[in-house]
């Protein structure tokens, strides 16, 4: 007999706010971004769980297409950090904020 | 409530699973506990190396081997690679204190919006939610298939659609990222990297060339070792008083920074 | 062959098409002839179709031709089509020829303007609209050929835009013809409410079921739609005004064609008329003094295109008495024999005016008879036509129009009798003003140099300010013309303007044969729109005495207003005591209108800009303006430009929405 869903679940959704929590309060634009992936990984686990609660391989493949994306995240995302640290110094996301009202 | 947590779950799987789930989860949690709180870029990216495998292992237990395989390979060898080549060419930055919070109220809120983020979900597990139809993908176990083979199927078929136009995303993000990384051309903006290593004393710390020593530089413009550089700028003596109250590492490798007026050129050297 | 009818607006329309293309490098005169080209070929196929429809037997005289459907909204159905029957087939034939016919002069008539091409497009244009109208199938066509005409209309008028009279002219007929407009949409909103369609056949077949209030409301709503088009009292001030446009334009859309679509709406309305009978009393009434008032403003005026205007207005009021008490037949057969000889009246009037180098002053005319002689007969055989002098058209009309108002009211009988006189006189002081008398051009012009125009314009009474402003600025070429050609020499123009002139005159003369009373047999016209109109015809019997003494009658009245006119104006030029002041200046109702109506509103305007639009309208705007500023002012406060910030923010949201999610689930 495996782990009921709500234990895997209760899991993702604290995976999820440790790294909610961790993009509101980093500066570092790398943490900040280290942070989106482990609330993208929380979604996944939770995906998996119900794939296998529901006998249904859509939330695999689900969780296979969030890898894609992630990935292409990751490369456009730290091209502009990259792009950013070479106008910028220093460049903490706080650095950041000229379109402010 | 340890006790009652465990015995919950051993009440409901056998003791195997039950430990596997147990340890993952700990190692899981730890490690994005890790992420967050770690002052260091390069801790936080071996920290979230740590919770993608315990995520693996929790997918091999769920039986999603193949997802497991495509998460260690994928994210552990490629894109945290990534996040270390990108800190390693920027420079390690510890600029960032993690007790001081320029915004007020910005981190109490988090927190508490975070918890009651997560206290809503668990309530929301224990009510009844209608999870809707079940999709045209099919089902996931008892077809007598390995599970890459149901999720080929799947994604080969169902999802073929999809499948190409993220053929495509990957193909955009490649070329966005070249764009984005690209030295402009002919742009006086940028720094001329022929500058940093010809200073006096100057010795390129960093790996990864002058582009590299550069984000290293602003990096190090907090420490306390900008006091005893050659020429302080005004800008950047306001960046030192800022970073006065940060915590500083003893033995930080790098020092001071000479700013021009449009961040045009910055001369970087290793402290004595 | 009678499926041919679609081509009847189709080639005026065509040409209208090419002209707008290519009337430009087609140049003058190869446009002005496409233009007459199309409007023949046109009256051809009404012809052919006329004919068509004769061989029916007279109970299968009327079809629906259906184009396409226009739209269809819920249960309205509006086609594009148009509706075959003795009575627009009768509107069709007389259009297509009078603008054929006004077409050619027109040639020759705008020969030195450079816009020829311009003109005959509107020109085109205008006959398409107006057998649109006529034909029309349903309220709908029939609108917007209504709408059509009326924007040609102003097009026309305001052809010479230079001229600030001509201009304002124009506007002054699309603002009247916008209040009659009004009344007719909102008469085929009505109808269409009552009865569920607005198909002609549909609606007369469903009238049993409408109430008579609802057929009297939309019987007068019609009704003021025809009063502004057909310069009724009180909307009539525009048509006066209207004698700026070209002379042919006068003819053609001022008196033959639009302005008797009222007219035509009235009898195509029949049926409801019928059941309504207090609206048509409103109409005989309407038109039984606006016909008199007419007839007393143009015994006053000295520009010739200024009596014919006041001349049309009456005449139209005859038609709407007629149409009013009944004798849809009367009215439809004054409206023919009106169209020739007001048109040519017109063309008779424009050859003088051309003749005389845009000089519309009869006062400064006369002697006439000798050098323009086929404009003479012709203009003389105009009159005694609308004089109703037996045997030419205008005789047999009118009477058949004053025995119906007769048998209907004894007042409108007087009343129509009075108006009748006038007509003669006033026509005839015109003619004798013109082409009697002393040749009064030849001092005017010679005194003063060519100023002398100037000069005997200061001596004229005040009414015909309008006129010498007129003259004064008539457009650049014409100007031009005047100055390098001091010496006058009266004559008749070429053939392209004599041949409609005659044409026109032997349809005067002989155009009463159409409907003959004395016999059942020679009541053509009758017996042909019988299909159309014979079940609303108000019963008027009257034995052959009463007609044979009616038409002597009729005879006497013209006879003596001929009488009259010659007797008065054989040698005199001024007679101040037949020309009042107060009917010069048209009973001051013009007047009126400007003070009433044009003052107040100005002096409204004035206020609404300086207070309303200022203080009001924009302090509301730049309240709200300000507002918003000092708004955003706040708000901005929120834009910290820190991600982090902004992030909190949709995590707030996430907590908010989990909130409801969770509110739902668990309850």
């Amino acid at each position: 007999m495996s782990v009921p869903a709500s234990f895997y679940l209760t899991l993702s959704a604290v995976l999820f706010t440790i790294g909610a929590i961790g993009l509101l309060v980093r500066r570092n634009v790398l943490v900040m971004f280290m942070c989106v992936e482990l609330m993208l990984n929380a979604a996944n686990l939770a995906f998996v769980t119900f794939a296998r609660e529901l006998n249904d391989v859509a939330g695999q493949a689900a969780v296979f297409f969030v890898l894609v994306v992630a990935a292409a995240e990751v490369v456009v995302g730290l091209g502009i950090i990259v792009a950013i640290f070479r106008r910028r110094v220093g460049a903490t996301a706080d650095d950041i904020h000229v379109l402010k009202g | 409530m340890h006790g009652a947590l465990a015995g919950g779950l051993l009440a409901t799987a056998t003791v195997p699973d039950a430990l596997t789930f147990a340890v993952a989860a700990i190692i899981s949690v730890v490690g994005a506990l890790g992420v967050v709180l770690s002052r260091n870029p390069v801790h936080s990216a071996l920290m979230l190396i740590m919770t993608l495998f315990g995520v693996a292992v929790l997918f091999v237990e769920e039986d999603a081997q193949f997802l497991a395989a495509v998460q260690v390979i994928v994210y552990a060898g490629a894109i945290v690679v990534l996040f270390l080549f990108v800190i390693m060419l920027l420079g390690v930055d510890r600029n960032e204190s993690i007790a001081a919070e320029p915004m007020p109220a910005q981190r109490w809120l988090a927190v508490a919006l975070g918890v009651l983020g997560l206290a809503e979900v668990i309530l929301l597990a224990r009510g009844k939610w209608p999870t809707g139809a079940h999709t045209v993908a099919g089902p996931l176990h008892g077809t007598g298939q390995a599970n890459v083979a149901v999720l080929g199927r799947s994604v080969f078929t169902s999802y073929l659609l999809p499948f190409e136009i993220t053929s495509a995303l990957l193909v955009i993000a490649v070329i966005g990222a070249v764009v984005l990384a690209r030295r402009p051309r002919g742009s006086g903006e940028d720094v001329d990297p022929s500058i940093g290593p010809r200073v006096d004393s100057g010795e390129i710390v960093a790996g990864g060339g002058g582009s590299a020593g550069r984000g290293g530089a602003g990096a190090g413009a907090g420490s306390a070792g900008a006091g005893s550089a050659g020429a302080v700028s005004p800008e950047q003596s306001i960046q030192a008083e800022r970073a006065a109250g940060e915590l500083v590492t003893a033995g930080e490798p790098f020092g001071a920074v000479l700013k021009e007026a449009e961040g045009v050129s910055i001369v970087q050297r290793r402290e004595s | 062959m009678l499926h041919a009818a679609f081509l009847i607006p189709l080639f005026p329309l065509a040409g209208f098409a090419v002209l707008a293309l290519a009337g430009r490098r087609l140049g003058n005169p190869v446009a002005g002839w496409l233009g007459t080209a199309m409007v023949a070929a046109s009256f051809v196929v009404t012809v052919i179709v006329f004919a068509g429809l004769f061989q029916q037997a007279p109970a299968h005289r009327s079809f629906d031709q259906t184009w396409w459907t226009w739209f269809s909204v819920d249960r309205l159905h509006v086609t594009a089509g148009i509706l075959v029957d003795p009575l627009s087939m009768t509107m069709a034939l007389f259009v297509t020829g009078v603008s054929t016919l006004i077409h050619l002069y027109s040639i020759g008539y705008m020969e030195h303007d450079p816009q020829l091409p311009k003109f005959f497009l509107y020109m085109n244009l205008f006959v398409s609209s107006m057998l649109l109208l006529v034909l029309g199938g349903n309220l709908v066509m029939t609108f917007l050929g209504w709408e059509g005409v009326g924007v040609c209309s102003y097009f026309l008028i305001a052809f010479w835009f230079d001229r600030p009279s001509a201009a304002s002219a124009g506007k002054k007929a699309m603002i009247f013809n916008r209040i009659g407009d009004a009344g007719f949409l909102v008469g085929m909103f009505l109808v269409y409410e009552r009865t569920g369609s607005l198909q002609y056949t549909t609606v007369f077949s469903r009238l049993g079921h409408v109430s008579g209030a609802s057929l009297t409301a939309i019987a007068l709503l019609l009704f003021l739609g025809a009063v502004g088009k057909s310069a009724q009292l009180p909307l009539y001030p525009w048509l006066a005004d209207a004698m700026e446009g070209p002379t042919p334009v006068s003819a053609l859309i001022h008196a033959a064609t639009m302005v008797t679509a009222g007219v035509y709406l009235m009898c195509r309305i029949n049926p409801i008329l019928f059941r309504a009978p207090d609206a048509a009393h409103t109409v005989a009434i309407i038109g039984a003094v606006t016909a008199f008032l007419g007839a007393t403003i143009a015994c006053a005026q000295n520009d010739v295109k200024k009596i014919l205007a006041y001349s049309t207005i009456s005449q139209l009021g005859y038609m709407f008495l007629a149409a009013g008490v009944g004798a849809y037949v009367a009215a439809i057969f004054l409206m023919l024999a009106h169209a020739f000889y007001k048109a040519l009246l017109f063309l008779g009037a424009g050859s003088v005016i051309h003749a005389m180098n845009d000089e519309q002053n009869t006062k400064l005319m006369g002697g006439l008879r000798a050098v323009m002689p086929i404009t003479w007969i012709t203009f003389l055989v105009a009159w005694l036509a609308i004089g109703g002098v037996p045997p030419l058209a205008g005789f047999w009309a009118k009477g058949d129009v004053l025995l119906n108002a007769y048998g209907f009211s004894p007042w409108l009988y007087a009343l129509g009798a009075l108006t009748a006189v006038l007509t003669a006189y006033y026509i005839g002081r015109c003619y004798m003003l013109v082409f009697s008398g002393n040749a009064r051009w030849v001092e005017a012009r010679a005194s003063g140099d060519g100023h002398g125009a100037v000069v005997s314009h200061a001596s004229t009474p005040p009414a015909s300010g309008h006129a010498q402003e007129e003259a004064d600025t008539s457009n650049p070429n014409v100007s031009h013309e005047r100055v390098s050609q001091r010496e006058l020499h009266p004559h008749d123009p070429a053939w392209v303007m004599t041949v409609p002139l005659v044409v026109l005159a032997v349809c005067s003369f002989v155009g009463g044969i159409i409907n003959l009373p004395f016999h059942p047999n020679l009541v053509f016209l009758e017996r042909w729109l019988d299909p159309v109109v014979s079940r609303s015809l108000f019963n008027h019997h009257f034995g052959a005495g009463t007609q044979v003494l009616f038409a002597c009658v009729d005879a006497a009245l013209a006879v003596l207003g001929v009488g009259l006119a010659i007797a008065l104006w054989r040698s005199a030029v001024d007679r101040p005591e037949v020309e009042p002041t107060f009917l010069q200046r048209a009973w001051f109702i013009d007047f009126g209108y400007d003070r009433l109506i044009a003052r107040t509103s100005t002096v409204f305007a004035a206020f609404t800009s300086a207070v309303v639009e200022n203080r009001v309208i924009d302090g509301a705007v730049n309240g709200v303006a300000g507002l918003f500023r000092s708004g955003g002012g706040v708000l901005r406060k929120v834009q910290t430009g820190y991600v982090r910030n902004y992030a909190l923010g949709v995590m707030a949201g996430l907590v908010v929405l989990l909130a409801y999610v969770v509110s739902r689930s668990v309850s």
